[in-house]
């Protein structure tokens, strides 16, 4: 199966690259652009063929390495 | 007095971090590969700057994850010295060893130059060659220095006393314009709760020489040449 | 092979960018026609880039000897001895089209090419420079290529640990459509251990290490043929993507695996990867090779041969080693993380035979395709002379206004937002920092073990003075190179060449080409400044308009003493300022003139190589006496500007005096030659030794205050200062 990863940072913590790329898009001429956010998107190829057991897998990853909790949320989708 | 410089093949300061070691306790650092199981006993471990494991995913979070870093953080717990300096900061964070995070540069570019940092204390194991206040010049030169901590954090870390050194101009002021990448209260250094590790953007093994970017360092070497034997 | 890919047809042959002549002599050397995949091997081979085929008739007539020449061009990269059993090996490359293209990448790749050159070589790398070019800054596209080019090469320099200790940026309209991104590496090496490419030992094994051969960087004219299309595969990367942090990892597993004495010869896979490698190794050592595809590394499946023969993945390394010292290497390799594979052995053959899933994909042999690649006299036209401009056909203006625009000009507006984004410190031996004549860093001994010396590093090229006289601008463009090493203290050692120009089947370009050649060769032999390394880069023209013609010089210097060096700051008040050499008031091609009248016209400064050696000479036994407090090679903006440099670097002010009976504007603004700026506490002890080694040399001015003053009309510093530190900020601000 494969595990999708959406790491983004917390509401809250200033997103320097995000605010960048919202300041490119308005001067593109982009109208209505309001709060842009950038995050990481990590594709994993798993071996597990149980759903749930995968997603605890790849929960304890992002835990320990793949998201920095003091800064980042993640979302995992398994399919 | 022995000291150790853990050495990550992305590692690209230790050399850097050996001379000035070298200079200031009079013997050199043993020099440990990343993949070596057992850490040699020293009064001082140095978590040197580079780019460890190509800090692809974040600065720092693979390094934090390998089998060396759970002997130094064995180590800090029972007292060991640790400082790191630079991507060894961002590893220290990563590793839970220092609170907080440190994210890209506010201006979202690598900054190389000199900065002012203001000694908040002087009397930790690491800061005995300052006096309180003093104002050392040295370089930074990093993509992500920027300090985050929450508030409550950030508000602990100042009531403990454990904000070690701060971005400020000559006068010792932390102005905005002195801050090189967007940390919080110009933060560039700070300590864990028993003042046994010391994490810093900066490189002040860059500055222990008065022709090769001056002497702004040479005190903190010296200090810790004289303060880290005393515990553990 | 299948039957398509044995059929060749005329389209693809121009496909691949091969004339007619060029396959009929393909046809000649086979005794039959190629298949598709020799034939891109041939194609590749010959070239420009690979083959030199309209430069080289000029290139050997350049100096490329001397006492302190270990090694000239043909390796990687050239070698000179610094003494203490210790050689500087460097080289400086192109990466002109790739960084137009994607600037980030294209950059980035630049300089993880030219790293691997030197370490090749077996050198640690101890400096990045770099020489860009870039457009019109109102040019749409040019803040966006400035942004890129320079957040790559800091992004490939500062994790790979080099210092990139500074270059030279400029711009010019006419490289809006082609911008240049010229790099350059420095490294040491123990002069007995310096790596060759000659492979040698029939039996030998070939080795591959470093990352994997994926599709990156293939033949973009053969891409778009009908055979590499007609599947609907993503879209093949024509851009190289670098990986800094393998580059690191392969310098450190190539140096040690070099201390071990397993190498017998060894090449980087760069441009035309493993076929440009493999033929070079064999052609230089006289045996042939085998090839086995199947054990390459590959980071991508369904690969052909065609494609395993001229990706030009990065981070990739071809050696040679020898025999019963693979699993020593592979420990290595394997230590390091880094692909290793035996992936043939040498023969004595003379040919390359390559297989493929068993079958032999290409059989060709190898000097024909080495060293019987086209060599061309392409005709060519000298420039027109340009008149000599007078003084008084140039109007004057306020010197105080004048220096105020100038010092905020594009072209001579502080870089410090380019080299604040360069780790220019690391490894703790940078002594003079950018923003000065020359970088220097001290040298490190074996084991990094730190020794007295310093190397001084520079990169130079005016290239509006090539355009208009492309003999005579090539001259200055080495002899400001050579100027700029002695202004800091150093004796100029040897030069590397990156010759930039437009089309060379156009007579005029190819007429610079030869100016600049001859240019390079005279003043390198008046100087005694081989060149023992360089690059050329040709065909940079959009639309029909080449870019200026642009020899960029890069050239390394010797500092007995690396606390011995002098800088341009003026720290201290009360210093004397004194102007070594003559001064007519040149103002032709001046910046003066095109900033301030908007006027690009007239010769460009004539340079008399003798006295360029003569007050060399001097500035650098005066600096090596201690009688220099600093010091400023005179060039861009002339003596003014060159003033207001120093008074800026060490926040102490000058006041200059224009003599009598001289045009102020053309005094202060001219861009003479063979001039250096001086500050010294004895003014009397400079002017005698300039006196007694028949140097012209006049006292005229002093330091103090905070202003930059001329005949008592001050510059405040500060206002100074916002100007020239504001525009390049400013501008990539969007403002």
């Amino acid at each position: 199966m494969k595990a999708k990863v959406h790491v983004t940072l917390k509401n809250g913590v200033l997103d320097p690259q995000g605010k960048a790329v919202g300041h490119a898009l308005q001067a593109l001429g982009f109208d209505g652009v309001g709060d842009v956010r950038q995050g990481k998107y990590i594709e994993i190829d798993l071996a597990d063929t149980d759903a749930g057991a995968a997603k605890a897998r790849v929960e304890d990853m992002c835990q320990k390495l793949l998201a920095n909790t003091v800064i980042e949320n993640y979302a995992i989708e398994i399919e | 007095m022995r000291t150790a410089v853990i050495v990550f093949p992305g590692s690209n300061r230790e050399r850097d971090m050996r001379l000035a070691l070298g200079g200031s306790f009079g013997e050199d650092p043993v020099m440990v590969w990343h993949r070596d199981t057992d850490l040699p006993k020293a009064d001082l471990i140095v978590l040197p700057g580079g780019f460890s494991y190509g800090d692809y995913l974040r600065a720092g979070a693979m390094a934090a994850n390998s089998p060396i870093l759970r002997e130094v953080k064995a180590r800090a717990d029972a007292g060991v010295h640790v400082l790191g300096v630079c991507n060894g900061f961002q590893i220290l964070t990563e590793t839970g060893l220092l609170p907080g995070a440190l994210m890209r540069n506010a201006d979202l570019r690598f900054v190389c130059r000199d900065v002012h940092l203001k000694v908040e204390r002087a009397d930790t194991a690491f800061t005995g060659g300052f006096r309180a206040g003093d104002v050392l010049r040295c370089p930074v030169a990093h993509h992500d220095g920027n300090y985050f901590a929450d508030a409550g954090t950030l508000d602990a870390l100042e009531g403990e006393g454990r904000v070690a050194v701060r971005y400020c101009d000559e006068t010792g002021a932390p102005t905005e314009a002195a801050n090189p990448n967007g940390s919080q209260r110009n933060i560039a250094g700070i300590y864990n709760e028993r003042l046994n590790v010391l994490g810093m953007m900066p490189h002040p093994e860059d500055a222990v020489h008065p022709l090769l970017g001056g002497l702004g360092g040479k005190p903190l070497f010296d200090g810790m040449a004289a303060g880290v034997g005393d515990a553990a | 092979m299948d039957a398509q890919e044995n059929h060749v047809t005329p389209d693809i042959i121009a496909g691949h960018g091969l004339t007619s002549e060029e396959y009929d002599k393909i046809l000649e050397i086979l005794g039959r026609a190629p298949n598709l995949t020799e034939l891109g091997v041939f194609s590749v081979m010959w070239s420009e880039h690979c083959s030199y085929k309209s430069s080289k008739k000029w290139l050997k007539t350049l100096p490329t000897d001397g006492p302190r020449v270990i090694c000239g061009p043909g390796e990687n990269a050239g070698v000179v001895d610094i003494g203490d059993g210790l050689a500087a090996i460097f080289k400086m490359e192109s990466h002109n089209h790739p960084s137009f293209i994607e600037p980030y990448q294209g950059a980035a790749t630049g300089v993880g090419g030219i790293l691997r050159d030197v370490f090749t070589m077996g050198a640690r790398p101890v400096a990045n420079m770099n020489a860009l070019r870039f457009g019109d800054p109102r040019h749409p596209r040019t803040r966006h290529l400035v942004a890129g080019v320079v957040a790559g090469i800091g992004g490939y320099g500062n994790c790979v640990g080099v210092p990139t200790v500074g270059g030279e940026t400029n711009f010019h309209t006419r490289y809006d459509g082609n911008i240049l991104v010229n790099a350059m590496t420095v490294g040491i090496a123990e002069a007995d251990g310096i790596f060759y490419s000659a492979a040698t030992g029939t039996g030998n094994p070939v080795v591959y290490v470093g990352s994997k051969t994926g599709r990156d960087g293939i033949h973009g004219a053969t891409m778009a043929s009908a055979e590499f299309n007609e599947d609907s595969e993503e879209k093949r990367p024509t851009v190289q993507v670098g990986d800094p942090f393998t580059e690191k990892l392969l310098i450190e597993a190539c140096l040690e695996l070099m201390a071990t004495g397993a190498i017998v010869a060894i090449q980087d896979m760069g441009a035309a990867g493993l076929t440009s490698s493999s033929f070079e190794m064999a052609s230089k050592g006289g045996v042939g090779v085998e090839l086995d595809l199947d054990q390459v590394p590959a980071r991508e499946d369904g690969m052909t041969a065609y494609e395993f023969l001229l990706s030009e993945s990065q981070e990739r390394m071809l050696m040679v080693l020898k025999p019963g010292s693979e699993e020593r290497a592979r420990a290595i390799m394997e230590k390091w993380e880094l692909d290793f594979a035996v992936v043939g052995h040498l023969t004595d053959t003379g040919r390359m035979v390559v297989r493929h899933h068993g079958e032999i994909a290409a059989d060709l042999p190898i000097d024909p395709l080495a060293l019987a690649s086209p060599e061309y006299d392409r005709p060519w036209v000298p420039a027109p002379k340009q008149p000599i401009l007078a003084a008084d056909e140039v109007p004057e203006i306020a010197p105080p206004d004048a220096l105020k625009t100038l010092m905020g000009c594009p072209d001579l507006a502080s870089r410090r937002w380019i080299w604040e984004q360069y780790d220019h410190l690391i490894m703790g031996d940078t002594v003079q920092r950018p923003g000065g004549d020359a970088a220097v860093v001290r040298i490190q001994g074996a084991n990094g073990a730190v020794t007295g010396k310093a190397l001084a590093i520079t990169t130079d090229v005016t290239p509006r003075y090539c355009l208009a006289d492309p003999e005579e601008g090539a001259k200055q463009a080495v002899a400001e190179a050579w100027r700029n090493l002695t202004a800091v203290g150093a004796t100029p050692l040897a030069v590397t060449d990156n010759m930039n120009f437009g089309n060379p089947e156009k007579p005029d370009i190819m007429g610079q080409f030869v100016g600049c050649v001859n240019g390079i060769r005279r003043a390198c032999e008046a100087l005694d400044f081989p060149v023992v390394s360089g690059n050329v880069s040709l065909y940079n023209e959009t639309a029909g308009t080449a870019i200026l013609p642009t020899p960029a010089i890069g050239a390394v210097g010797l500092l007995d003493r690396y606390d011995g060096s002098a800088g341009i700051a003026v720290r201290d008040e009360g210093l004397s300022l004194v102007l070594i050499g003559g001064t007519s008031g040149h103002l032709g091609q001046s910046l003066y003139l095109r900033e301030l009248l908007n006027r690009e016209e007239g010769a460009p400064p004539p340079v008399d190589l003798a006295a360029e050696r003569r007050n060399g000479d001097l500035v650098r036994r005066l600096i090596a006496e201690g009688k220099v407090a600093a010091c400023h090679d005179l060039s861009d903006g002339g003596l003014l500007v060159a003033a207001a440099e120093m008074a800026l670097a060490g926040n102490t002010g000058v006041s200059i005096g224009v003599p009598d009976g001289v045009a102020a504007h053309a005094w202060l603004f001219g861009e003479d030659q063979a001039r250096y700026l001086i500050a010294a506490g004895d003014a009397e002890a400079v002017l005698s030794a300039a006196e007694s080694a028949g140097v012209t040399a006049a006292e005229i001015g002093n330091s103090g205050g905070d202003a930059v003053t001329v005949d008592g009309a001050p510059v405040a510093l500060d206002d100074l200062r916002r100007i020239h530190e504001s525009w390049l900020p400013g501008y990539m601000a969007g403002s």
